[in-house]
């Protein structure tokens, strides 16, 4: 293992997984960025709870990855030795952890996606992502239940509370546009190995519907999409979450725990 | 007449029972065969292959649990190795009778069976593992370990582990 980049054998199924590798890695690491800082004991714990069943995903995912690619790549290689132009993540996903506000928000977001995606996953023709899809839709729908109650306390409780939950709301919004998108993924959604993103919109909609009603939190009305995420251009918080997430990796090469 | 199988323990059966006794790091009460992770024991050209699957996906007691078969298999004489598989995907369902009974008594609320959304997301009744009362109530969502969500009695003022349905 060296400290300098990998390059990855992008074909589109390697790329597809990397993505959604990225996905619950970065979540993941900004949910570990909340261990010991959570409001309360409990939510401490749930916090690093949803972050290590992230992980767990990652580890997975990027193994699949690696598996696919052959280029002689493990999981840790694609974490630890890839920069920030090469991850793909959702922009949504590698946002500052803000207030407790924001972190709840983003959660729900996310979680609201794709949770019925890894359900629709389970339908994949790639039989190891459809075992995947197994084990994380379990995952994400603790994940969501516990998101939505938060917002709907959040929201329904103190004018502060609900103010900045609003902004929080107000504030991510734009990320959301990102996750319904094709991209260049159609032809694996052909295949059947991939979930079709557009046709999870309606879940979504309705499950933020119902939830942003009993928060008494009002929808944001734009419906304009900051993209870039799979295209691998990012936000300015990605490096600074990659350069704290690789630097043992990049410092000391193949060091294990 | 006594078949030769009968009286002669097979390799796989030999590796099955020594897998069969190692426990989980955070729940030392169960087995992995209690649990469900033990999954199958196959013999191979070397010795055996032992296959678990992991409960939750980032579930960090699987890397002790496969150290310990493999130990397990050492101690026992037996070549082998051991391979995760992902599918199909574990379920507390899985758990046995005796599972339950010893996670019970070990203080930990069993999980409540069917693994479908209904049973994880349906109405929550668990009744505490001390006093048996139904009059409980939910603490936390997510409790020490993945596995495992914190309850609190309303009769016995006691706060327990209740193992979540997945």
């Amino acid at each position: 293992m060296t400290t300098t980049s990998i390059k990855v054998i992008e074909t589109p199924l390697v790329l597809f997984t990397l993505r959604r590798a990225d996905d619950a890695v970065i979540l993941g690491h900004r949910l570990s960025e909340w261990c010991g800082h959570a409001p309360t004991m409990e939510e401490d714990m749930a916090l690093a709870n949803m972050g290590l069943d992230l992980l767990g995903q990652a580890r997975s995912l990027y193994s699949y990855a690696a598996e696919t690619e052959d280029g002689g790549h493990d999981e840790d290689d694609l974490a630890y030795l890839r920069d920030a132009p090469q991850f793909q993540n959702l922009l949504l996903l590698e946002q500052p952890n803000g207030d407790f506000a924001v972190t709840i928000v983003r959660q729900f977001l996310y979680a609201a996606y794709v949770d019925p995606w890894w359900r629709a996953m389970m339908a994949s023709t790639d039989p190891t992502l459809a075992a995947i899809a197994a084990k994380a839709e379990k995952e994400t729908a603790y994940h969501l239940r516990h998101a939505a109650e938060w917002l709907i306390r959040l929201g329904d409780g103190t004018a502060e509370s609900h103010r900045r939950a609003q902004e929080a709301l107000d504030q991510l919004w734009p990320y959301v546009g990102e996750m319904f998108e094709p991209g260049d993924e159609a032809g694996l959604v052909a295949a059947g190995i991939a979930a079709d993103p557009a046709a999870l919109r309606p879940a979504f909609d309705a499950t933020v519907a119902s939830v942003l009603d009993q928060a008494t939190l009002r929808p944001p009305a734009s419906a304009w999409a900051q993209r870039g995420g799979r295209q691998g251009r990012h936000s300015e918080h990605l490096g600074f979450l990659l350069a704290e997430m690789q630097h043992l990796q990049r410092s000391h090469p193949g060091a294990m725990w | 007449m006594v078949a030769a199988r009968d009286v002669v323990t097979s390799l796989r059966d030999r590796a099955w029972a020594a897998a069969a006794e190692v426990t989980d790091p955070e729940v030392p009460v169960l087995t992995i065969a209690d649990l469900g992770v033990l999954r199958d024991v196959t013999e191979t050209p070397d010795g055996v292959e032992v296959l678990i699957t992991p409960t939750y996906s980032g579930c960090a007691a699987m890397g002790v649990i496969a150290i310990e078969v493999e130990l397990a298999l050492a101690r026992a004489g037996i070549p082998g190795r051991v391979r995760t598989v992902l599918t199909p995907a574990w379920t507390t369902d899985w758990m046995s009778e005796d599972g339950r009974r010893k996670l019970l008594e070990y203080g930990i609320a069993p999980p409540g069976k069917g693994s479908g959304r209904r049973a994880l997301f349906g109405t929550d009744e668990v009744a505490c593992p001390r006093c048996g009362s139904d009059d409980t109530a939910v603490l936390a969502e997510f409790g020490s370990t993945s596995c495992k969500a914190l309850w609190r009695c309303r009769t016995c003022r006691e706060p327990f582990d209740y193992f979540k349905c997945h």
